[in-house]
């Protein structure tokens, strides 16, 4: 452990909060647990999924997604500038994913049989599919950030096969991530009979890949900026600049697409028809793709590191908002006209923000106590 | 088991053998069990008496039945203080079938558009290739591979809830009240075929509306029906198909069109009507395909994207080993 990292001071007003928070979801957690979905949720017969669904898991793996690109391009392209914000990625994407599957296991009706998957094998679900993905993955992330513990352990063997298996676990990692990404997006393709089609298509699994892409790198970028300056970490700003690049590059194969497929499947007359799909639709196109995009194509923008922070939580914010559209609003037609409606109760954001605050605490935790920021 | 049983139906399609000429043309991509039964709806002969709904609820809420709660006590849906009448709104999971009504203007014709009503039966219609069966993580939601009934086992379900936004009829619900909840839906009571009984709404229909027995022969019965001339009387048979039970009654202009011969990719319960479908509440965005396609299109490439992904990761690795 080096000097900068024992400066990080554990017991602040900051962590207390998020002490705070997490007991607070914690309580609607019990609440949940005790008294079923129908009291603890907004849900209904028309709105089987909310927003456990459309933000902590979808959106939780979408953040994720920085973990594969970046061990992508540091063990698989051998980018290897990249490797000072390797550890850090790594252990968001695992604690994306801890953020799912607690949303997940409080989401399902029998949390208890969250097991279930694994033995009950039905190939034909995505749903199945994304089950496995996630036991697969979370056990190669576990591997990919086991360094940091083995190094701090000083179990030197261990750290030797597991250093020698990682370009294998990471191959492993990609390919699994990749098809997670966008199995979860094959999720809807069943849905087609009550989705607008703003966002249904069969391209969607792969539209979901594509924004993860970019949701991933920017927070990594994001997460970096911020740990830079709150554990006094230095990162070479030229880092964060070709972060910046991968972004704008994803970013425009994905404004290519979607305006492609709205033209194709919907009509541009239909994002403007002052529906809800329809709002919601603009707002995640501008607050996702089209300012962020606009920022980075400006080159003085690119090279400035707020700007690019502005960047990066614009895309998190738009892709987040896809999430929710794809998941929830593209269905508001459909679930209006059936007499449906749904908004989240306090337990569903709460318990958000409790496990948001969990994940913010642990990463912390890692900062302080692990060698997070050591080159493995 | 996914390809084997779809290549036998492309070839069985290929030859033929599900578009017999004289034979009502099942959606391809469908292929019915050697057992598969189901109802014939027909709206013309429908009353809206609901007779089928009470002796549903009743007969759903024995053991084996979807509504059975140990306790056996039959989930009446009341409104305000009167505690007389069974008055759902909708389907929900005290409710596996239910009769709306259609209405326009004066809502006096019976089975016309304009000034007029139809009533209409809504429930699972047991789709030959079910999108909900496709997509329960845990397989607890099956197809009989006789009677092609889709049933439920809830000790297997984990509360996904997959299967209500992947129907595109909207069937399956959920108790959202309890926390050992489980989902809800007609299961066509097969819970009575062993003592030889059939589902509750043909036994107890007056009129015949509900028709109970092989799919073969109802989509047969609905397409005569449909050659039928307005005016002209007709023996319509009552309960089951085969029970010699019939009520002769004048026939009503039909819409043209058996519902469910072709949606979703083919259903085991057919409906008619005097009125189009959409009127009555059926999504015109269902599509007449088997709705399972749209996710194994997807599913069925990842081995191979699990195989390219794997190979492109070594390759890249390979070639740009020399980077700095
Ligand atoms: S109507 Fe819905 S619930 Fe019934 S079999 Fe078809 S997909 Fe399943
Ligand atoms: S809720 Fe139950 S029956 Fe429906 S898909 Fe999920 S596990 Fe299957």
């Amino acid at each position: 452990m080096n000097q900068q990292t024992r400066s990080i001071r554990m017991w602040t007003p900051h962590t207390l909060a998020l002490f705070l928070l997490m007991a607070v979801g914690l309580g609607f957690m019990a609440y949940r647990m005790t008294y079923g979905l129908g009291a603890a949720t907004g849900l209904n017969d028309v709105y089987p999924w909310g927003f456990w669904l459309g933000f902590d898991v979808l959106g939780g793996v979408a953040m994720a997604a920085g973990g594969f690109v970046i061990a992508c391009a540091i063990y698989i392209f051998n980018w290897k500038k990249y490797k000072p914000i390797a550890r850090p990625a790594i252990l968001t994407a695992f604690l994306g994913y801890l953020m799912a599957v607690i949303a997940l296991f409080l989401d399902i009706g029998h949390p208890f049989r969250l097991w279930h998957p694994a033995v009950m094998w039905q190939v034909h679900s995505v749903m199945w599919v994304v089950a496995i993905h996630v036991i697969l993955y979370t056990t190669t992330l576990g591997i990919e950030s086991s360094p940091m513990l083995l190094e701090k352990m000083s179990w030197q063997r261990t750290l030797a096969l597991v250093k020698k298996i990682m370009v294998g676990a990471v191959v492993f990692g990609v390919m699994l991530s990749t098809l997670h990404q966008s199995s979860l997006g094959a999720v809807f393709l069943i849905s087609g009979a009550r989705m607008s089609r703003l966002w249904y298509s069969q391209f969607l699994p792969y539209m979901f890949l594509i924004s993860a892409v970019a949701m991933g790198l920017a927070m990594v970028s994001m997460e970096a900026m911020f740990s830079a300056r709150a554990f006094n970490h230095k990162v070479d700003r030229e880092v964060f600049i070709g972060l910046a690049v991968g972004v704008r590059n994803t970013l425009m194969v994905y404004l290519l697409l979607k305006i492609f497929f709205l033209v194709k499947n919907s009509s541009v007359a239909a994002a403007f028809d002052g529906s809800v799909a329809g709002n919601m639709y603009l707002a995640e196109m501008l607050i996702g793709v089209i300012i962020p995009l606009a920022l980075l194509l400006n080159g003085r923008c690119r090279r400035s590191l707020n700007r690019i922070l502005l960047v990066d939580v614009l895309v998190i914010g738009g892709v987040l908002i896809n999430r929710l559209n794809v998941s929830l609003f593209s269905m508001d037609a459909w679930s209006v006209a059936r007499g449906g409606g749904y908004f989240p109760t306090g337990s569903e954001l709460m318990v958000t923000l409790g496990v948001i605050a969990l994940g913010t605490f642990l990463f912390k935790l890692a900062a302080r106590y692990l060698p997070l920021f050591e080159e493995g | 088991m996914a390809a084997t049983r779809r290549d036998f139906i492309k070839l069985s399609a290929g030859v033929g053998l599900l578009a017999v000429a004289g034979e009502p043309a099942l959606a391809a991509g469908a292929e019915l069990s050697s057992g598969a039964v189901g109802l014939l709806y027909d709206a013309t002969l429908c009353i809206g008496c609901k007779s089928c709904m009470v002796n549903c609820k009743r007969v759903s809420s024995e053991p084996g039945g979807p509504l059975y709660s140990p306790g056996g006590t039959i989930p009446y849906e009341f409104r305000g203080n009167d505690r007389i009448h069974d008055s759902p709104d909708d389907l929900s999971a005290k409710t596996v079938n239910i009769i709306k009504v259609y209405k326009d203007g004066s809502g006096m014709r019976k089975d016309k558009v304009r000034d007029g009503f139809s009533f209409v039966k809504r429930q699972c219609m047991h789709c030959i290739d079910p999108a909900c069966v496709s997509v329960c993580p845990v397989a607890a939601l099956t197809k009989d591979p006789v009677t092609g009934v889709v049933g439920y086992d809830g000790n297997r379900c984990i509360g996904c809830r997959y299967c209500m936004l992947a129907c595109p009829f909207g069937i399956p619900k959920f108790t959202w009240d309890t926390n050992d909840p489980k989902i809800v839906k007609c299961e066509l009571c097969r819970h009575r075929y062993k003592d030889g009984d059939y589902p509750a709404c043909c036994e107890f229909c007056p009129t015949g509306a509900s028709l109970f027995g092989p799919v073969t022969e109802l989509a047969r019965e609905a397409e005569r029906r449909l050659a039928l001339n307005p005016g002209s009387e007709y023996a319509f048979p009552m309960g089951r198909i085969g029970s010699n039970r019939y009520s002769k009654r004048k026939v009503v202009g039909y819409f043209r069109k058996v519902y469910g011969l072709k949606e979703a990719g083919g259903t085991q319960c057919l409906l008619l009507a005097g009125v189009s479908f959409d009127r009555l509440g059926f999504n015109p965005g269902i599509e007449d395909v088997a709705y399972p396609e749209f996710t194994w299109n997807y599913i069925k490439k990842v081995p191979y994207l699990i195989g390219l992904l794997l190979v492109a990761g070594a390759v890249g690795h390979q070639l740009t080993k020399d980077r700095e």
